[in-house]
């Protein structure tokens, strides 16, 4: 057996420790150990988890109004309740992961682009929506112009000229060539 | 013999005035599509399909896969001229191709790539030919199990080739095959998920949301993106004839890039792309110069681009016996022959052979064009990609725009685009791969189909799928994928090669 022997530590190293007690992993490891817990260390993961087990939520409480059946007789609603709640479990997964150590790069989100989402998704709608009542010769370079503005680089005299060649050239394809049938006029 | 017979019906359909036309159509159109970043050729396809009701389906088909194999051919041009893969597959093109270029080689590394292309495109129609035909008979005698099985071993390819986490790829399979469930029960007629919209009970159409994902979702983080000035390096090209020492260094790694490309072409998944990666790590090996890869050797070139290409051709043999896509792309495929009222399975063949060897045949007269085609116009491809993106992107939409209309004339198609280009950008910024998606977007009622008829035959007992052998087989298959993306070794490898894709 080994004797063990005894050193004092010397006094400078003692009144340190003690100065920096606050310091010791006994007495912080706690809160550290929560914060480590709650921090959301990757952002995309945390939302898409989130938006990922809602989906499968959803989709798999809709599928209860449908007759489930059974292994036997599966109705309309078994394949899309198992879905659902596989897709639920995964969001979890995934949601479970954005607090995990090391798990990935913990880059932000970010903000989001109004204007090309405005652009794009307004002149989609814009189109939708006039196409039946202008007609394709008054909608469709309106929606091209709209579609430029969402870019950063618009300008007026480029988002024109390009309505204009793009509109002829849609008409010579679409319409004369393919003879799809699209309202021309107001109607 | 019977393979030159089919190949003799074929050709007479490919050879055809207006088939020629279309196959050269398709090539040209996917060329460009494969030269423009930011448009690839699932949009394209699905862009395009409205407007093909009118044409006769081989005629469609076939300008189809020109769409598709021009559209690889493409993506290697940019690869190579500019360091800008156009397609997921040829971004191992771009690590000798573009050091090529800027040694002054652009001609010759494209000119490898082009007739290595060929080499592989005619090998690979001819394999197409010679097994697709046994595979058909053998599919004939598939039941709904062995279909379900092939299925789910069809996503989990897709799951283990998708980038990014393993968990999330296979989220997007499932909501993919959960969007599929919006539409009327095919047994029991019961409207599902609809909110009593009647355009919901027809579901939601598969162009709808391959073009609101694909294309609207990538304009909109394109605009969001600083404007990125493209450096083209190369403005002309000359001296396309690679030497004699070229030939002897490319064409053994085009032999072997072949036959890799061949063998995981047929995979499940992402063949074409998993076969140039195979194909570069093992010229890479093979090499007597392992060093100069990464600085221009022209077997890096050659090897992964017959391979890809080999793999894009053997891609259509699942598709073509079984009715089953292994890719987005090929999914688009299924659904441009289900709305030309073309049932896509085994029975395509004997019922309609002018069209199943037209369209096998027109792969090689397809490849064929590409050659004459791109040698010559490789200056405007170039001059192509200084078109400035604020013209690019308001055309990609309008015409997009026309099509979801034309789909069936109907405004709340587009409305529903709309929707789905907010979902898709979503699905951009939180790092949600969409192609897995679109799979299972398609193969979500077929599946749920085979499933319950499968439960039904063995009276709600699941082991059915480990008693048939072929099921089982297919079954076993997707639990040593999942398997082995399990396994560290493998799964570093795979994130290693994803970050070298996604630079």
């Amino acid at each position: 057996m080994r004797t063990r022997q005894f050193r004092p530590r010397p006094l400078s190293e003692r009144a340190e420790s003690l100065a920096n007690w606050q310091n010791t992993p006994f007495i912080l490891s706690k809160p550290d150990a929560l914060r480590g817990v709650m921090k959301i260390r990757n952002q995309k993961d945390f939302a898409s988890g989130i938006l990922l087990a809602v989906a499968g939520v959803s989709f798999a409480i809709g599928a209860t109004n449908y007759g489930f059946g059974d292994s036997a007789r599966p109705g309309p609603g078994y394949f899309p309740f198992g879905l659902g709640v596989i897709l639920a479990v995964l969001g979890l997964v995934i949601l479970r992961g954005a607090f995990a150590r090391g798990s990935g790069d913990g880059e932000a989100i970010g903000a989001i682009p109004w204007r090309p989402l405005i652009g794009v998704v307004g002149a989609l709608v814009f189109f939708g929506y006039f196409l039946p009542r202008l007609g394709f010769l008054i909608s469709f370079p309106a929606t091209i112009v709209i579609t430029s503005a969402g870019g950063a680089e618009f300008r007026w005299k480029d988002a024109l000229a390009n309505a204009l060649v793009l509109t002829l050239l849609s008409y010579a394809i679409f319409i004369h060539g393919l003879e799809l049938n699209i309202p021309l006029w107001p109607a | 013999m019977d393979l030159l017979d089919n190949l003799a019906i074929g050709f007479q359909t490919s050879l055809s005035l207006a088939n020629l036309g279309y196959a050269f159509l398709g090539a040209l159109l996917g060329t460009l599509v494969g030269v423009l970043p930011g448009l690839g050729p699932i949009a394209t396809i699905a862009m395009l399909l409205p407007s093909m009701y009118t044409l006769e389906p081989t005629s469609a088909l076939i300008m189809l896969a020109g769409i598709f194999y021009g559209a690889q051919y493409g993506g290697s041009t940019t690869a190579i001229l500019i360091n800008v893969p156009g397609e997921a597959s040829t971004v191992v093109t771009a690590l000798d191709g573009y050091q090529m270029a800027r040694q002054g080689r652009a001609g010759v590394a494209l000119a490898t790539a082009a007739l290595g292309s060929f080499f592989a495109g005619t090998v690979g129609t001819l394999v197409v030919a010679a097994f697709a035909p046994p595979l058909a008979t053998l599919a004939f005698e598939f039941g709904a199990p062995e279909y379900f099985a092939l299925m789910f071993l069809g996503l989990v390819g897709a799951i283990v080739l998708a980038s990014g986490p393993f968990a999330k790829a296979l989220s997007m399979v499932v909501l993919g095959l959960l969007l599929g469930q919006i539409n009327t029960d095919a047994i029991t007629a019961v409207p599902r998920f609809s909110f009593g919209v009647p355009e919901l009970m027809d579901g939601i159409h598969f162009v709808i949301i391959a073009m609101g994902v694909f294309s609207f979702g990538e304009i909109i983080a394109n605009l969001d993106r600083p404007a990125e000035h493209r450096e083209v390096f190369v403005r002309s090209v000359t001296g396309l004839w690679p030497g004699r020492r070229d030939f002897r260094e490319a064409s053994p790694a085009a032999a072997r890039g072949t036959l890799l490309g061949c063998v995981l072409g047929v995979l499940p998944g992402a063949g074409p792309i998993l076969a140039s990666f195979a194909s570069y790590s093992l010229e890479k090996k093979l090499s007597k110069h392992p060093e100069r890869f990464g600085k221009g050797a022209i077997a890096g070139v050659a090897g992964p681009e017959s391979a890809n290409n080999a793999g894009a051709q053997t891609a259509f043999i699942p598709m073509l016996t079984l009715g089953i896509p292994t890719s987005a792309v090929m999914a688009l495929m299924i659904g441009a022959m289900t709305l030309m009222g073309i049932q896509p399975g085994p029975q395509v063949m004997t019922s309609n052979p002018a069209l199943f060897w037209g369209l096998i045949t027109s792969m090689w007269v397809g490849n064929l064009m590409l050659v004459i085609l791109n040698l010559p116009l490789i200056g405007i491809w170039v001059k192509l990609l200084t078109v400035p993106y604020r013209f690019l992107f308001p055309a990609i939409m309008a015409f997009c725009a026309i099509g979801v209309y034309s789909l069936s004339n109907n405004t709340f198609d587009v409305y529903c685009a709309a929707a789905f280009a907010v979902i898709g950008y979503l699905f951009h910024r939180l790092g949600l791969e969409p192609a897995p998606l679109l799979l299972g977007f398609i193969l979500g009622p077929m599946m749920e189909e085979n499933l319950r008829r499968s439960l039904l035959m063995a009276r709600g007992d699941w082991s059915i799928f480990i008693a048939r052998p072929i099921a089982a087989a297919m079954i076993a298959a997707a639990v040593v994928l999942m398997a082995a993306i399990a396994l560290p070794a493998i799964r570093k490898k795979r994130e290693e090669v994803f970050v070298e894709k996604e630079e």
